[in-house]
């Protein structure tokens, strides 16, 4: 981690809110990039979750991690708190790596 | 000065935003304790924290380092993620109002919670108050969830608690609602097959990066898909 990634990423980051906010604002973006821009999170954070699920480094693994987020994925998937899918998947992923450790 | 009425629409925007706020701090501190893991400092965490305040680009960044990728796979699979709240802002500059400045001070806590806070209410006043007072509220938790976190985080053995998954469970909680239309669905699951796909064969972060290029399931009209 370094302080170049921690103050390019702030500036980035304000930069993309004043730009909705401030600079655009209540004017219309073109509807097919609108449309785009929505999908993002959908996109990339599924991709977030497959990567620190199934993978280390450049290898995909199937360890304890994988049995937890399917246990955060149920509850989040029937509307539980954001603590509770959280705490869920550390919990399980715990519980299942001390098991496979023991066997 | 407000009246009685406004003071009774207030209060539940309060209650909810402060426990919001508690979820938020309790992901601020797994943010500290995983940012530190992955090799930041206390004080390089808790900046983070402050200046770029939009968790899932901190977790993403955080989640590219510690996976061992370069500085510029972190930050533009950070960056990715930080664009929607461009979209947020639109939406809020019919909310806020005021000043330039009001509105660059407001800009900074243009998230997911503060402008799903704001548009759940009815009246203008209330979606007004709704985005400040959770902005202020979760602010100042996620920051202070940060701090506790970083400096627990080099006492304990992440494993053993299990706070790996933690990220990717966070992650979970924050994309749900977003897998329950049609769209967001197909690119969710677009985006998570390339990366799949992608994770053997490219550097750390790319496969982040090339899921982005499911969000172009968006570009036909609705008319034309049916959601």
């Amino acid at each position: 981690m370094t302080w170049g990634l921690v103050l390019l990423l702030a500036a980035g980051a304000y930069g993309f809110k004043v730009l909705g906010l401030v600079v655009v604002g209540s004017r219309r973006l073109p509807p097919p990039l609108e449309r785009c821009l929505v999908l993002v999170p959908a996109a990339v954070i599924t991709a977030l979750i497959v990567k620190d699920t199934l993978s280390t480094g450049q290898e995909l693994v199937l360890d304890a991690r994988a049995a937890g987020v399917a246990a955060a994925g149920v509850a989040a998937w029937r509307r539980a708190p954001l603590i509770v899918v959280i705490v869920l998947g550390a919990a399980v992923t715990a519980l299942v790596r001390r098991g496979a450790a023991a066997g | 000065m407000p009246d009685a009425t406004e003071f009774d629409s207030r209060r539940p925007i309060v209650v909810a935003a402060l426990t919001l706020g508690v979820a938020v701090g309790v992901f601020g501190a797994t943010f500290g304790v995983g940012a530190v893991a992955a090799g930041a400092s206390v004080a390089q965490t808790c900046v983070m924290s402050l200046l770029v305040f939009t968790g899932a680009s901190q977790f993403s960044a955080v989640s590219v380092v510690a996976a061992g990728g370069t500085t510029g796979a972190a930050l533009g699979g950070a960056m990715l993620l930080a664009a929607r709240n461009t979209v947020y802002g639109l939406a809020m500059s019919r909310v806020v109002g005021g000043s330039l400045l009001t509105r660059l001070v407001a800009a900074h806590i243009t998230i997911d919670e503060t402008t799903a806070m704001a548009s759940q209410q009815a009246q203008p006043g209330a979606r007004r108050a709704a985005f400040w007072i959770t902005g202020g509220i979760l602010f100042g938790l996620w920051n202070v969830g940060t701090l506790i976190g970083a400096l627990v985080g080099s006492a304990l053995d992440p494993a053993a608690f299990g706070l790996d998954a933690a990220f990717p469970a966070g992650f979970v909680a924050m994309v749900a609602s977003q897998l329950r239309t049609r769209r967001g669905l197909l690119a969710g699951l677009l985006g998570a097959g390339l990366c799949l796909a992608l994770i053997p064969f490219t550097p750390i972060g790319v496969p982040i990066l090339c899921a982005a290029a499911a969000v172009l399931v968006g570009l036909p009209a609705p008319h034309a898909v049916r959601t």
